[in-house]
């Protein structure tokens, strides 16, 4: 039998992962997926907290975080396209169109 | 045992793809690996005895979501990038060593706090006698319709969004 602690350091190690590639990285699109990183890691720790404790909401939150996470590549990809046509490439550093 | 043996090597699998998300100079690549780890997690959701979750997780999110960042990339064509990371050293030593602090910070709160809470009402068995969709979607018809309804809202409007994005003139 596998310890709840053996899946939250699981997570906890997804998360950091998924921080690093966030401040790192330049390029939008990757940036997003470190983000999904970010989301999957607290989907698991969702479901291994859900399994040892009995209780059935922490799948059903999945669930929930799984929609917002569609909701949220969809636009935020709209975005980056948009962000493309003007700039010409997807890079972090040069997206100041809000900066005064 | 054989649970354990599988769950050390969907976890190191997991560990080792996120990873080379991140130092992928190649976005597509990246995003094979994503794929990768994302499959490694629905393995794991499948050892916590979440049939449902793995399934949507393989459907929705290596699937869906992930079909939509291939076809971004595709769409961009981007070229590789010249450099992993474009400004100064610190922000590499700094990034790495702020993504450690984390990780140690989250350890501690594990390792230190006691992981126990009140029982739910759904022990394995049950759900494995229930079944575990069916458990699902009565509690997502009963307890949780407020949520669900939100949510169908929110993905109306993000429909809505991602179509105003897209088109020529915002």
């Amino acid at each position: 039998m596998v310890s709840l602690s053996s899946y939250l350091i699981l997570s906890a190690i997804l998360f950091s992962v998924g921080v690093v590639g966030f401040l790192l990285r330049r390029n939008t699109i990757v940036i997003f997926m470190s983000i999904e990183l970010m989301l999957n890691a607290a989907n698991l720790a969702f479901v291994a907290f859900a399994r040892f404790l009995d209780s059935m909401d922490g799948q059903v939150f999945v669930f929930f975080v799984m929609a917002v996470a569609a909701a949220e590549a969809v636009v935020g990809l709209a975005i980056i396209m948009a962000m493309y046509r003007a700039k010409e490439n997807v890079n972090a550093d040069e997206m100041n169109l809000m900066k005064w | 045992m054989f649970e354990t043996f599988l769950f050390v090597l969907l976890a190191v699998v997991t560990t080792i793809a996120a990873i080379l998300v991140i130092v992928q100079r190649n976005p597509v690549a990246s995003v094979i690996y994503l794929i990768i780890t994302l499959f490694c997690l629905a393995g794991i959701y499948l050892l916590l005895s979440a049939p449902f979750i793995a399934v949507i997780q393989v459907l929705v999110y290596a699937g869906a979501i992930m079909v939509l960042f291939l076809f971004v990339i595709m769409l961009l064509n981007l070229e590789k990038e010249k450099k992993l990371i474009y400004r100064n050293r610190l922000q590499k030593v700094l990034g790495v060593f702020l993504g450690v602090v984390l990780l140690a910070q989250i350890g501690m709160i594990f390792s230190s706090v006691l992981l126990e809470g009140s029982k739910g009402k759904f022990p394995a068995e049950k759900v494995a006698a229930l079944g575990n969709t069916e458990v699902i979607a009565r509690l997502l018809f009963t307890d949780f319709l407020l949520p669900f309804e939100i949510i169908s809202v929110l993905l109306l409007v993000a429909i809505v969004g991602a179509i105003v994005l897209a088109k020529k003139q915002i």
